[in-house]
């Protein structure tokens, strides 16, 4: 308990060094908040991208039923496909008309006559989609071929150079983080010099001395790593209506709140070990 | 309970501070220990404390060999020796009693108990009107005594006072000794550097007079030294060792604990 009080009073007595060293800490993770909601959804948007049709088929206007049919038992043959779905000219207008519900000129101006029946194919193996392709693009009933694959990799490899600069920001930010709090807590030892001096004159333990360091030190850390997840969350919170409206159909949000608050437990968790980390490095270096 | 056997101190740029010094202490003594600025005095109570280490000779305290005691004992040599600081050392930014409490703090003594003690030695000491105050606020005297305090809370079996009258007035210096005076006749054996003629009049204790690191007069007879094997034995029970009971000390000649100041 009393090293606690002792902890506190050191942190209270030097406002300014405390407030910098918090300040490291909460821009830290606020990155790694704002880096894990990015990671996220991005890997939300390739599983939806992945679980949509991935090759679809456009017919042309004179096609008979028949022939489509024909066209879907051909594919159905070949085992590679999961799925097979055929979207009607008035399924089709369903859709336009449920996409753009909220613009009345657009419904106006489209029929169903000018909207193309098409068949959504999915297959088991993503490498099969270049053969389905061809031999979609092949047929004479079919007049246009929209392949998704490029879709699905482009995203893929975005979210996997994200994660490598996001990660390698984030160790750069961490140890930056360690280097400051290290500068702060030593300047901190190295004001009570005096006062260390005397308790160790008078018998107290290394540990004695040691504890209210690394309290400080995980203290700062712990803090800042609240403060931090609040800030992006709040933010989150804040963008969810524009970020759904600009992101239509693809289920990001809301967040899940086991999500959210997993991570702050993640955050914290962390924050403990790098100013555990911080504070046994500056006592080691200035409290020999 | 102290022993001191040819103990050298030199610096790196090699003056000696301490050269061949050899004397001993009994329990309950009290000692005076006399020279001027510069003689080596509380280069002796930096080595009895262990702040540093002697370039030559055996130091014994309460049969711990200190030259060859542990890193992680010395924490525990220190509670079982009081020092009033010629600088005091009082932590400015703490109240009288929370510099008081503070060797019982570290000593990890229950709060409860603690303040219990504190207050007592306070009050004990002549100051416990003084406990919410902070050093600054205070005269020289009243520092002093709040030093005296802070070295009594464990209980030592012996005090070191580095020149404790060296700023006060002579009334003043006579009250502080007069305090030693009666912490020596509870059992605490004491040495108190001081160069304050009247007081080494006033007291007519046991003197070791230091010059210029060696020792020039020592008015006591030597003790029998403590046998080497009770100094392993005591290095290696630094912590599950029994405090001995304390006796009315009769070591030193001519003892005036009576007399009034």
């Amino acid at each position: 308990m009393k090293t606690f009080k002792t902890t506190w009073r050191n942190i209270r007595r030097s406002p300014y060094q405390a407030f910098a060293a918090i300040f490291v800490m909460t821009l830290t993770f606020l990155f790694i908040s704002f880096f894990t909601f990015l990671l996220y959804g991005s890997s939300k948007a390739i599983s939806y991208f992945e679980s949509r049709p991935q090759v679809t088929a456009f017919f042309k206007n004179e096609v008979k039923q028949a022939d489509i049919d024909n066209l879907k038992n051909e594919l159905n043959a070949t085992n590679k496909v999961a799925e097979i779905k055929f979207v009607s000219k008035e399924d089709a207008l369903k859709i336009y008309r449920e996409q753009n519900k909220s613009d009345p000129l657009l419904l106006e101006l489209v029929t169903a006559d000018i909207l193309p029946a098409s068949l959504e194919i999915s297959t088991i193996k993503i490498e099969d989609l270049s053969e389905i392709n061809n031999k979609l693009k092949d047929s004479p009933l079919v007049s246009e071929v929209v392949f998704q694959k490029d879709v699905v990799s482009v995203l893929t490899s975005w979210t996997n150079a994200l994660r490598t600069i996001g990660l390698g920001l984030i160790i750069v930010l961490s140890l930056v983080s360690i280097f400051i709090m290290v500068i702060i807590i030593g300047i901190k030892i190295s004001q009570k010099k005096q006062d260390i001096e005397i308790m160790r004159l008078i018998g107290a333990g290394g540990w004695y001395i040691r504890w209210p360091f690394m309290l400080e030190g995980i203290f700062y850390g712990t803090f800042g790593a609240l403060l931090g997840w609040m800030i992006s969350t709040g933010a989150l919170w804040y963008a969810t209506p524009f970020l759904s409206s600009f992101l239509k159909g693809i289920p990001i949000f809301p967040l899940p709140l086991v999500f959210i608050f997993g991570l702050l437990g993640i955050e914290i968790a962390v924050a403990v070990v790098l100013g555990t980390l911080s504070s046994f490095l500056a006592v080691l270096r200035y409290l020999k | 309970m102290i022993r001191l056997s040819k103990v050298s101190k030199q610096f790196p740029t090699g003056v000696f501070a301490l050269e061949n010094i050899s004397f001993e202490v009994g329990k309950g003594e009290f000692v005076l220990l006399v020279g001027p600025t510069g003689s080596g005095k509380t280069t002796i109570f930096r080595l009895l404390t262990r702040e540093s280490l002697p370039t030559g000779g055996e130091i014994v305290v309460d049969n711990w060999d200190i030259v060859k005691l542990p890193g992680n004992k010395i924490s525990h040599l220190r509670k079982k020796i009081g020092v009033v600081f010629q600088d005091l050392k009082l932590l400015m930014d703490r109240t009288i009693f929370e510099n008081i409490i503070l060797p019982l703090e570290v000593s990890g003594i229950n709060p409860v108990s603690a303040k219990k003690i504190a207050e007592e030695i306070m009050e004990k000491v002549g100051i416990e009107s003084h406990k919410d105050k902070f050093p600054i606020q205070l005269s020289g005297g009243e520092l002093q005594r709040a030093a005296i305090a802070r070295a009594l809370t464990l209980e030592p079996d012996i005090l070191l006072a580095d020149e404790p009258t060296g700023n006060l007035d002579q009334e003043t210096a006579m009250e502080i000794v007069k305090l030693l005076l009666e912490i020596n006749k509870k059992g605490t054996t004491i040495i108190m550097a001081t160069h304050n003629e009247d007081i080494m009049k006033a007291l007519s204790k046991r003197v070791i007079f230091l010059n210029k690191g060696k020792l020039a007069k020592d008015s006591a007879p030597m003790h029998s030294p403590p046998k080497s094997d009770n100094i392993e034995k005591g290095n290696k029970k630094a912590e599950s060792k029994p405090k001995p009971e304390k006796k009315n000390p009769s070591a030193g000649s001519g003892l005036k604990e009576d007399e009034d100041f």
